[in-house]
Parts: C-alpha cells; sequence; structure tokens
C-alpha cells in the first residue's frame, strides 16, 4: 500500500455501548486528526464492535494515535497497523446514469473489473465494487463520462496478514526465504483482466 | 438477593464501601432525591459549598493532598455544568476525583427540559471516562468501577450522571462485585531489559540529572526519588507540581526549571548529558522549544501513561509503569557513582545563579511574603495557590519540605482555584496548617467559599498578594505587548478586610514590611479560619523568566 507518513492506519476493539464513537471522535478532533475513513461493524466477539480508521494529521502528532486511543476506557485494543504488512479492503456502490446507448459499455467495464451489478433502472444501475482504493478510484474515473448519480464508499478495512512462517506473528512482511514480499492489496485488476 | 434499595439509597451505600466519608456540593431540583436519604447516612459528611466549582476543586484538592479520592454533588443541567472547570483542572493535572450530577427523569432526556443539559457529553474531554446510568441496578457497579478508574492508572475525574427517576428507582445492591473493565489497562512491572537499558545509561552518564514530576507525588515514591537521588548522587530538579516531591532543603534539590522557574535549573538541564524524567510530561513551560530543549542530553522517561511516551521530546528509553514500582527496580541495580566534577558544576551553577535574590524596596514584595511564610512555618505547611505571579513566588520562595505539601493547578492554570482547593486540603488534612497563597484576581473568582470555611469552621489560612492587577497580564503587557496596558488593573476591589469580617471570619492587613511576620503569627494562633490582605508592590514582574516558546539562552531578569 501507498504509505503516507501523515496518514495511519488504525484498527480497534471497542465495546458496543452508546457513545464510543463520540469518544473516539471527539479525541480525534481535540488532538487535531482528520478521519479519512472510517468502517464500523460487530466483531467475532459478542459485545465488541472493530473500527478500522483511517486519520490524518501531523507526523508527530500521528505517532501516539494508537495509545491515546487504547487510554479511552471503552477501547479494549488500538493498534497502528500502518507499517505492518497488511491486507485491506473497500466496499463501493455506484450509481451511475444508464440508457440503451451506454449501458453495455458500462456492463463492459464492470466485466473487466470484475465489479457486479446490484441494481438496475430504467435510467441508472448501480454496481458494487470491492478493493483497494486505487482499484475503486479508477473506476469511478472511468465512469465519469457516464454521468455517476451517487458515489458511497464504505472506508478501508484492514487486517494483518497471516504469517507465512510458524510461530511468527501476523503482519511481518518477511516470506519463508527471507526476502520481503510485495504487499500486494493494491493489486487493480482481477488476474486475466487486462 | 435480600432487600430493595433505592438508587440514592445504592449510590451512599456504594460511596461508604468506597471509605467516602466527605462530600462537597450544591443540591438542585434533579439531585434532590440523593440529598433526600442522605440524612440515613452519617457516615457522609455533606460539606455545602457556594457555588459547584467550588466543590469540584475542593474534591480534587482533597484527594490531592490525601490517599482518598475525593466527591462531588451537584444538580443537572446549570450545576452540572459549573463542575466543569474542577473537572478540567483535574483532568489536566491527574488528581483523581469522582463527580455525581442529578438528571432530568429518563424520559425527560434528550427533550430540552428544565435544567437539562447534556453533561456526559459536554464533559468527555476533561473526564477520564463519565458515565450516563440508565438503571438503578447498574449504579452499585458503576461507582465502584469510578473509583477504581478515578484513582488507578494515571488518575483523573470521573463524572457519574443519574436520572432523578433513578434516584428513585428500587434495585438491588450487594457490595463491591469484583471490577472488569476490558478495555482499561494498568501497566504491569516493566520488563528486566528496559531496567538494564535506564541503569546502563546511567552508569555511563557523567552529568546526568533527575526531572521529577506529579507523578512521583501521585505514586508516593518520595523515598524512592531520595534512595535514587542520593545512591548515585543525582541531582534533582523538580517540575512545577513535582515540587514537594524531593525535600527543598537536601543538598541535591535543583529547584524547578522553565519559564519561571530558578535560571540554575534551566542551566543543569541544559548542559546536563543525561536527563531522567520521573513522572513528568516535559510540558511546554519546561521544554520551551523543544528544538533547542537540553540538546546534549539523552533522556530516559518513566510514565505510566504511554502516550507521553515522545509526545514533546524525543525520548531514548521509555519506561512505562508505576513510578514507585520503576524505581523500586531501578535502585537496587544502582551503583554508587560519585561524579565529583558534574556535582561541582552544579553547585557553581546554583551559587553563581542565585535567581531569587528578593531586591530591595520600600513597598511589601509577594516575594518577601511568601518567604515571611515560609520561615514561620518551617517549610511544613500545605501550601495552595492560584495561578499568576503569587503562584510563581510561592514556588520560588516556599521551601517545601514535607512531601505532597504543595496544591496549585500547574495544567490548566485555573485562577480561583486557590479559595476551594485550600479548603478541600483543609477537610482532608484537619491537624494540618493549611496556607492558601492567593492573587487578589483569582480570589474574587472563588472568594464565596469563604462562607463556606466559616460555617464548617476550617482554620484555613488565606494570604492574599493584593496589588490591584493582574499581576502577570501586566507583566506580559509589559514585555510582549509594547506595554499596552489592557484590562489589567482592578481598582474596585473590595476592602478584603471587611469582607472577611461581613463573613464573621477574621480578617488581618499588613501594608508594610515591618509587620509582616507579627501578623502571619497572629493568623497562625487564630482556630479558625482567616483572610490576611498583604497590600504588595502595585507593579512587579516575576523573574527570571524564559519567554513562551524560547530555551534557557533567551532568559530575562538574570545574566547568564
Amino acid at each position: 500500500m501507498s504509505s503516507n507518513k501523515n496518514q495511519r492506519t488504525i484498527t480497534s476493539l471497542v465495546q458496543d455501548r452508546p457513545g464510543v464513537l463520540s469518544r473516539i471522535s471527539g479525541l480525534f478532533r481535540r488532538r487535531g486528526f482528520n478521519i479519512a475513513s472510517l468502517a464500523v461493524g460487530s466483531s467475532e466477539e459478542p459485545g465488541l464492535s472493530r473500527m478500522t480508521f483511517v486519520v490524518e494529521g501531523s507526523a508527530t502528532s500521528l505517532k501516539s494515535v494508537a495509545e491515546q486511543l487504547d487510554k479511552l476506557i471503552e477501547v479494549v485494543e488500538a493498534k497502528d497497523i500502518t507499517d505492518k504488512n497488511i491486507v485491506w479492503r473497500e466496499l463501493a456502490l455506484i450509481k451511475v446514469s444508464s440508457n440503451e446507448k451506454t449501458r453495455s459499455e458500462i456492463l463492459d467495464l464492470a466485466k473487466i473489473f470484475r465489479v457486479n451489478i446490484i441494481d438496475i433502472g430504467v435510467s441508472s444501475l448501480t454496481m458494487e465494487i470491492t478493493g483497494g482504493k486505487e482499484k475503486i478510484d479508477s473506476l469511478i474515473e472511468l465512469l465519469r463520462k457516464f454521468d455517476i448519480k451517487e458515489v458511497i464508499r464504505t472506508g478501508r478495512v484492514a487486517t494483518l496478514r497471516g504469517t507465512l512462517i510458524e510461530g511468527r506473528p501476523d503482519g511481518e512482511y518477511k516470506s519463508h526465504s527471507g526476502a520481503n514480499i510485495q504487499n500486494d492489496s493494491e493489486e487493480i485488476y482481477e488476474s486475466g483482466s487486462v | 438477593m435480600s432487600k430493595q434499595y433505592t438508587g440514592a439509597e445504592i449510590v451512599c451505600r456504594a460511596l461508604i464501601n468506597e471509605g467516602v466519608d466527605v462530600v462537597f456540593g450544591l443540591p438542585g431540583g434533579a439531585v434532590l432525591p440523593l440529598y433526600g436519604v442522605l440524612s440515613q447516612f452519617p457516615e457522609i459528611n455533606h460539606i455545602l459549598v457556594r457555588h459547584e466549582q467550588g466543590a469540584a476543586h475542593a474534591a480534587d484538592a482533597y484527594s490531592r493532598s490525601t490517599d482518598k479520592v475525593g466527591v462531588a454533588f451537584a444538580t443537572s443541567g446549570p450545576g452540572a455544568t459549573n463542575l466543569i472547570t474542577g473537572l478540567a483542572t483535574a483532568m489536566m493535572d491527574s488528581a483523581p476525583m469522582v463527580a455525581i450530577t442529578g438528571q432530568v427523569g429518563r424520559s425527560a432526556i434528550g427533550t430540552d427540559a428544565f435544567q437539562e443539559t447534556d453533561i456526559t457529553g459536554a464533559t468527555l474531554p476533561v473526564t477520564k471516562h463519565n458515565y450516563l446510568v440508565m438503571n438503578a441496578s447498574d449504579i452499585g457497579d458503576v461507582i465502584h468501577e469510578a473509583f477504581y478508574i478515578a484513582k488507578t492508572g494515571r488518575p483523573g475525574p470521573v463524572l457519574i450522571d443519574i436520572p432523578k427517576d433513578v434516584f428513585t428507582e428500587k434495585s438491588y445492591y450487594n457490595g463491591r462485585n469484583e471490577i472488569s473493565i476490558p478495555g482499561y489497562k494498568i501497566p504491569s512491572k516493566t520488563t528486566k531489559n528496559k531496567i538494564d537499558e535506564a541503569v546502563a545509561l546511567i552508569e555511563k552518564s557523567k552529568r546526568p540529572v533527575i526531572l521529577a514530576g506529579h507523578g512521583v507525588i501521585i505514586s508516593k515514591a518520595f523515598s524512592q526519588l531520595k534512595e535514587f537521588s542520593e545512591k548515585s548522587q543525582i541531582p534533582v530538579v523538580t517540575t512545577l507540581l513535582g515540587i514537594s516531591s524531593f525535600p527543598e532543603d537536601h543538598i541535591l534539590s535543583c529547584g524547578f526549571p522553565g519559564m519561571h522557574g530558578m535560571a540554575y535549573a534551566s542551566l543543569i538541564l541544559d548542559q546536563s548529558d543525561l536527563i531522567i524524567g520521573i513522572g513528568t510530561r516535559f510540558d511546554d513551560r519546561i521544554v520551551g522549544d523543544p528544538k533547542r530543549f537540553s540538546t546534549k542530553s539523552k533522556k530516559i522517561h518513566i510514565d505510566i501513561d504511554a502516550s507521553e511516551i515522545g509526545k514533546t521530546i524525543k525520548v531514548d528509553v521509555p519506561i512505562i509503569g508505576n513510578i514507585i514500582d520503576v524505581l523500586n527496580q531501578i535502585n537496587p541495580e544502582l551503583s554508587k557513582n560519585l561524579r565529583p566534577e558534574w556535582l561541582d558544576t552544579v553547585s557553581k551553577l546554583k551559587v553563581n545563579h542565585p535567581s531569587l535574590e528578593i531586591p530591595n524596596s520600600d513597598h511589601l514584595l509577594g516575594q518577601s511574603v511568601v518567604k515571611a511564610l515560609s520561615e514561620i512555618t518551617q517549610g511544613n505547611a500545605i501550601i495552595c495557590s492560584g495561578v499568576g505571579q503569587h503562584q510563581m513566588w510561592a514556588a520560588q520562595h516556599y521551601k517545601f519540605i514535607q512531601p505532597n505539601s504543595w496544591i496549585s493547578s500547574g495544567g490548566l492554570g485555573t485562577m480561583g482555584y486557590e479559595v476551594p482547593s485550600a479548603i478541600g486540603a483543609q477537610v482532608g488534612n484537619p491537624d494540618k496548617l493549611v496556607w492558601s497563597i492567593c492573587g487578589d484576581g483569582g480570589f474574587q473568582m472563588t472568594m464565596m467559599e469563604l462562607a463556606t470555611a466559616k460555617e464548617n469552621n476550617l482554620p484555613v489560612k488565606y494570604a492574599i498578594l493584593n496589588n490591584n492587577h493582574l499581576g502577570m497580564i501586566t507583566q506580559w503587557q509589559g514585555l510582549f505587548y509594547n506595554e499596552d496596558y489592557q484590562a489589567e488593573t482592578y481598582t474596585g476591589n473590595p476592602d478584603f478586610v471587611k469582607l472577611a469580617e461581613s463573613y464573621g471570619i477574621k480578617g488581618l492587613r499588613v501594608d508594610n514590611k515591618d509587620d509582616l511576620f507579627d501578623v502571619i503569627k497572629v493568623a497562625n494562633s487564630h482556630s479558625g479560619p482567616v483572610v490576611v490582605d498583604f497590600v504588595i508592590k502595585k507593579v512587579d514582574n516575576v523573574y527570571p523568566m524564559i519567554p513562551a516558546g524560547q530555551s534557557v539562552s533567551e532568559l530575562i531578569g538574570e545574566n547568564i
């Protein structure tokens, strides 16, 4: 992934209670961090939600963002995984204008990007795309000429890549051979598509 | 499951189980059901304040000056919002306290009902944690959790908001259950290798200095700090709030550094090759310009709060943990390492930069008042202060001998802290002499609490350093705003002696140098509260001074 030094990816496990998000967003606000994206959902443990944040701010202040977050009583765990080997995905719904003339071209594009068409109306269709930010950005760029009506993006969800070496923690960059492996979560097109 | 209690009764029972015997508060509509059961619990002594800010400051200072957690009660809406300055003060200085506020009834929440404020929302940034309790059955656990959170780890204020009808709802209470908060981590013992790294740096260092902060006091690591310093003969500079963590009559005591600290303290930090920061957050009043702060030194930073490491300055060896545990681990590893050259340099810096010589003046000076108080009490009183020139003079000229005897608003810088904080400290320490050093500005922000002191016959002594000015404002406008003096003069001050007398409190005045000692002695021998109006020089600056964001090389008021 492209690691912008003023952007950090944080995953956290938080208690599923009213007001927790407000505590977290309040902390980001008063420390001067901007939330670039946020994804929330229930986790594998009942009563706990997982939140993935992408936060922006000055490099020095962002250094302690996970520690600051971890101090909140209802945050069970917070990790800055920016510099780790991670897999991450985003989901977007894109509603684009379509008519008899344009529909087939849009569907071709959808095929190349392995996008699901989830709704078709007389003058628009809605597609669902999953992938890295660049893949989604590319599709949006290519769809612009058809008049995009709405883009709904979830924000990034991320996890540490499972280790390839028995006994090592997840999220390390080393492969069996010891060489750094390419972090491929950024692949734009599925195999064989271009 | 035995008997059912009302929510209000559960509050009191849980407080008693937490060892609470005093509460500072002021009633109002939403919290009346709680006041309605207080008579059933004579174990709890309620001290009625005149403004909720006073309750918060008193509870905060009560906590700081004892081993207990101070408690404040207030009603919903304005009662609760009046607590906010006090909560923010406690938050900034890591002081534990628990505030219990009434809230409008559950069905009225969110309707803009009379005296409704979203106080849990409003206090998010100024509390360590807060709760809105929607069921009486939760009250017990929440209160026990709140005390646990307030006093453990890096302490702080916790607010519990309870709707009026939850106070009257009936439920069960079986005492303190085991507390399990999955997201709340208190650092455990430090790993041996960090200790070894730190010890290696200390052994290698030729010019080490300890910077002891408020964390030493919170952790009650007084004897451990002393052992650390004495064993390896390392001089101790304290932060403003670290004052009274190390006896100031000790040969290794080197004052406090920074904006209005002693020049020698700042110079020792500047010239050292190793700063051992213990329970300090390297705040901007000490560091000034982080790029030019003690550039030749490595830094060991010991703190309980991991998010403080590297916040303002780069740290070479961070150690996360409770100060007392960490020092107990480090001390046995230290060898006796005399550094005669460095100690010689340190004592020369102290001699060549005395910093605190009181200028000759025909007027009574604030510095002289503090010095007289220090001499008469032999450094053994508890000293409270507000914020401004009087606070700096108090920190500079009082020689603190007793551990944890300096109660001041360092982080938030809350004017008005001086009046109620002294009440809290006196309630917590009935047998000790408590002097509050006040500014005439700050005193007038909270002077209604004189009624509280009188009502409870608390023998607090208030020393108003009265110059009819916002002294520090005058100083800054003079130095940094082209002597364009605005809104800095108080022409409408009351006669503080008559004011005290109108409360039935002994009022005294000193307007010359000759009466100084005698009047202080009269105040000390009086068994009730006393207000002394010290009429000091109208305009006087606190020196030395390092302007904000600068370094010791820009020191004003002393040649270095």
